[in-house]
């Protein structure tokens, strides 16, 4: 492999011009060198801006360095370019799935699943997306069965995204399996204002509901992927040191967020008549709980 | 003076605060700056638009309807950040002295003025 990237490399610099850099990013994010490949992917995507692969190329390193957003974004573009794009499709089709839209997902995994008839991962990811979109069945007689990820197979093993896999306690709060419903436990909010995920966006614990009691966390999660390395980067390059906290006051609510570890991320939500320092008192609390936890399920 | 000019005037004035700007939401560029003190204001206002269009995304999703105030807290400062209408934020970068009460108050006026 190092011969490959010596040797594309060595290719790209005699012709930077060339398509060469689709193949070095890719092989550079297979190898998990996702900043040389976003290097690689970024320069080659801004001389062939109209290039749909090397906007699903930058798309797919982004998703995997936790950028959701830029990722959706990219894939998004790659559509435009190209409507039947099927690592876009596939992309998308997971990103959905992770923000809770089922519909969404599905439609984007079927199209890609049209161009990839033979691809049986992705056929295993949309039974499973379709098998979330359905009423939950009876609680599995066995606490530790909850254990099991709803991630899609597909995507999750080609790596569009860090699969949750390797988080065997990221389950839905609601089921109340042991270690999740001890996270918060005994703190206001457990179930609906306290959510503690990874940097990749995904749900560790805790829960999330809107005014109308929907849950809302995984779709909340998705959007605050890699926040901590924004909030971290902000603070570094305006001098404010290592970043502590993250307050927003909202129109309907107030929220909360801090790094309980260098690789989480817990949201506190309370009404908006919770005065924002209160709040930061509160998420520390919560803080402490969820440091305890992950020390216990690591 | 321009009523933005006097406002961010108005809240650089306030103790520890080391500078404040006005910046376009939609693409992270200055619009206007007040004494801003061995930071890049450019970085300032990416850094902040950036920041504030994420959180803003998770906010609406999560129910909580638009930020009215941003707060990120460093060991050593402080950036706050109010939108004021759809297209411009306010922003300050204080040091760990700055009084952060009388400093949000200030930039929720100024952008009340400047919406």
């Amino acid at each position: 492999m190092n011969d490959d990237v010596r040797t594309l490399t060595a290719e790209l610099a005699r012709d930077p011009g060339s398509l060469v850099f689709l193949d070095l990013a890719e092989v550079l994010r297979r190898r998990g060198q996702l900043d040389a490949a976003l290097t690689v992917a970024a320069s080659g995507l801004a001389r062939y801006p109209a290039l749909a692969d090397a906007h699903a190329l930058h798309a797919r390193i982004l998703a995997e360095r936790g950028d959701g957003d830029g990722a959706f974004d990219g894939w998004m573009n790659a559509l435009q370019l190209e409507p039947s794009h099927q690592a876009a499709h596939r992309g998308l089709g997971f990103l959905y799935y992770r923000a809770g839209d089922l519909g969404r997902a599905l439609r984007h995994l079927e199209f890609a699943a049209q161009a990839a008839p033979e691809d049986a991962g992705l056929r295993a990811a949309i039974e499973r997306v379709r098998a979330a979109a359905v009423p939950a069945p009876e609680p599995p007689a066995h606490p530790g069965d909850e254990a099991v990820s709803p991630e899609p197979a597909a995507p999750a093993e080609r790596g569009v995204l860090p699969t949750s896999r390797a988080i065997p306690f990221a389950i839905d709060a609601e089921s109340g399996t042991s270690s999740d419903s001890e996270l918060f436990a005994g703190l206001d909010g457990a179930r609906d204002g306290l959510l503690l995920l990874d940097q990749h966006g995904l749900r560790l614990g805790g829960a999330l509901r809107d005014e109308d009691g929907a849950d809302v966390s995984d779709a909340v999660a998705a959007h605050l992927a890699g926040v901590s390395r924004e909030a971290a980067r902000a603070a570094r390059l305006l001098g404010l040191g290592a970043w502590q906290s993250l307050g927003i006051e909202c129109e309907y609510g107030n929220a909360h967020l801090v790094a309980p570890t260098a690789d989480t991320v817990l949201l506190t939500v309370r009404d908006v008549a919770v005065p924002a320092g209160r709040l930061g008192l509160v998420a520390e609390r919560a803080a402490q709980a969820a440091r305890r936890w992950l020390e216990r399920v690591a | 003076m321009s009523g933005a000019e006097h406002a961010l005037r108005r809240i650089s004035a306030v103790r520890g605060v080391r500078g404040a700007m006005l910046v376009s939401a939609p693409d992270g560029l200055v619009v206007s700056e007040s004494s801003m003190e061995d930071v890049d204001g450019r970085a300032i206002a990416a850094l902040a638009a950036s920041l504030a269009g994420r959180l803003r995304r998770a906010a609406g999703g999560a129910g909580l309807g638009r930020p009215t105030v941003i707060q990120l807290r460093g060991e050593t400062g402080t950036l706050l950040a109010v939108p004021a209408g759809e297209e411009l934020l306010v922003v300050a970068v204080g040091d760990r002295e700055t009084n952060l009460g009388l400093a949000r108050l200030e930039l929720l006026e100024a952008a009340r003025g400047i919406a």
